[in-house]
């Protein structure tokens, strides 16, 4: 069985983000960038399935700039055995996103895609369902347990009431929740030997795809601040000035 | 003018309560509202969203096939049905995430996840990075807007009103593919996380899963849904789907208790719509305090049971 892995660059997750003055965009230069977590526990799930012997060959897929080679040579040494970039400068939205990675889990024939459930930069949580759609596939999103069998994928979800199970037929997509499990830490050995394995690099064009309109941003903005609180010496005091308000 | 597609969700054969924001959001950005509900019998939940104010319309989507809650077989039936309306709008639940992008690329369009504001028919208000920056957008009007709502951002509408509920029938091919095997409820006496006025929240510093009991106690006791952080939900305290934060529950209660929460950038990012934070932790230097409307510096399993015998 082959796997379809994409991954993201995106600013760190400890960083705490600055909008630009100009309400432009935040403040990416210079700022550090990583995998985005999400991803790295697809990457970690789709290196246990093939130790576990049920995924033969792992495809690592991304889409942006130069920069975003540091990304696919991440995957790389997570244990990806090739790496396809999908070369683009500046943003692309999810559908554009999802029809260029539709276009390569097809020519890949891929058994099955493994992306994060969100990318913590957009925070759109669209991508994985998009490209199941294109592709009139099966979608299991927010997965905390997969088991492959052959043909098809059992699925543990993390919805709202609790964790729902599905059987999808093979291809299908799965992106990852964040109890799927624990990312491996990568080590010099496997980033070394990450330098030498193969990327390839396609455009849109390339893959006869077309961008979708996008969202115009018009503007981006702080969030509004919470008023400076109050610290109280001793629960007396915390129960009498909630009272005061009427919230106790 | 908008037509607007409300996709109604159900759960425990009940209307879901975030269906009312839903309700609230289409309004914002008026227009004719209709509400869609899908299911195999959905008598009882239409009936319910035929009360919401602001809804003029409710369509029952019953179909054997529509039993379970499935985004690959509700998809195409959406999709059958959003003909002629300018907005599909759906709950910025895990329902509305899993369904919504399924819709949105057979449609074409860019979908717009978590709307806090519509300031016309064609631009909002949307979160990014966890919260931390609001960026304001602007959607191609045609051939629709396909959305989520974030609940945590509207009030639910009244249930004042008296539309119309009429069996609508999709004649869409439903695929095969994926079926549904199980769900595993979390059953819970106490309010739901997400409609809850008051929320208790424990963190890390609880320190196991008996230790919990203190804040499901001090919950009881004024009536508050349980939430944690999703270092409490790592450490196997309590099941997952209590966590609170940017990959967990966007949830803006009256009034919320992060008791033994550091208030990491991902936690912040599900209550910073909270009226009123209240901060127990004995670290006077963790970030939850330069959020929170009060704090009290000390030892949890001191303060805690002091505050449930005296409120």
């Amino acid at each position: 069985m082959k796997a379809l892995v994409s991954v993201k660059r995106v600013v760190d997750y400890n960083v705490r983000v600055q909008v630009k003055s100009d309400g432009s965009g935040v403040v990416t230069d210079g700022v550090k960038h990583s995998m985005n977590p999400f991803d790295e526990i697809a990457m970690e799930e789709a290196v246990r399935l093939r130790e576990k012997g049920k995924i033969t060959e792992i495809v690592a897929v991304t889409i942006g700039g130069a920069k975003n080679e540091e990304t696919l040579r991440s995957a790389l040494a997570f244990g990806a055995d090739r790496a396809i970039h999908i070369k683009e400068e500046g943003e692309v939205q999810p559908l554009s996103a999802a029809r260029a990675f539709a276009a390569v889990l097809k020519k890949e024939g891929a058994d099955v895609f493994l992306a994060g459930k969100q990318a913590i930069d957009d925070d759109a949580n669209q991508t994985g369902q998009m490209v199941a759609a294109l592709l009139d596939i099966a979608q299991a999103t927010f997965a905390s347990k997969v088991e492959l069998e052959a043909g098809k994928a059992v699925v543990t979800r993390e919805v709202d009431a609790g964790l729902e199970t599905l059987e999808v037929d093979l291809p299908a997509v799965i992106t990852t929740d964040l109890r799927l499990n624990e990312p491996r830490y990568l080590k010099l050995p496997d980033i070394m030997k990450a330098k030498k394995k193969p990327i390839e690099t396609v455009s849109f064009a390339d893959l006869g795809v077309e961008k979708a309109a996008a969202l115009k941003a018009t503007k981006t903005a702080a969030p509004p601040k919470r008023s400076k609180g109050i610290v109280v010496k001793s629960v007396d005091e915390l129960v009498s000035a909630l009272k005061g308000k009427g919230l106790l | 003018m908008s037509k607007i597609l409300v996709i109604g969700e159900i759960a425990d054969g009940k209307l879901n309560s975030g269906v009312a924001k839903v309700v609230a959001a289409a309004k914002q950005i008026g227009g004719e509202v209709v509400v869609a509900l899908f299911g195999a019998d959905v008598a009882g939940p239409a009936d319910e969203a035929a009360k919401l104010d602001g809804v003029s319309k409710v369509l029952k989507v019953e179909r054997a096939e529509n039993k379970d809650i499935l985004a690959a077989t509700y998809a195409p039936q959406i999709v059958e049905l959003a003909a002629g309306y300018s907005h599909v709008l759906f709950p910025g639940t895990a329902f509305g995430k899993d369904t919504a992008p399924r819709v949105s690329a057979k449609l074409g369009v860019q979908q717009i996840s978590d709307v806090m504001v519509a300031h016309s028919a064609t631009s909002f208000d949307r979160p990014t990075y966890a919260g931390n920056a609001i960026v304001t957008v602007e959607a191609p009007a045609a051939p629709a807007i396909v959305a989520t709502v974030r609940l945590a951002s509207f009030t639910a509408v009244a249930a004042t009103g008296s539309a119309a509920v009429e069996a609508a029938s999709t004649s869409a091919a439903l695929p095969t593919h994926t079926r549904f095997v199980k769900l595993e409820a979390q059953k819970s006496e106490r309010p739901d996380l997400q409609a809850a006025n008051k929320v208790v929240s424990g963190g890390r510093a609880l320190g196991s899963s008996d230790n919990f009991k203190v804040i499901y106690d001090f919950a009881d006791k004024i009536g508050a849904a349980v939430g944690a952080s999703r270092a409490a939900v790592d450490s196997g305290y309590v099941p997952n789907d209590l966590q609170v934060g940017q990959t967990g529950k966007i949830i803006a209660p009256e009034l919320y208790f992060a008791i033994g929460i550091s208030g990491a950038i991902q936690h912040l990012a599900g209550i910073k719509d909270a009226r009123t934070i209240v901060a127990i932790n004995k670290d006077a230097e963790a970030p939850i305090f330069e959020v929170a409307d009060f704090g009290l510096v000390g030892d949890l399993f001191q303060v805690v049971p002091e505050l449930q015998s005296k409120v």
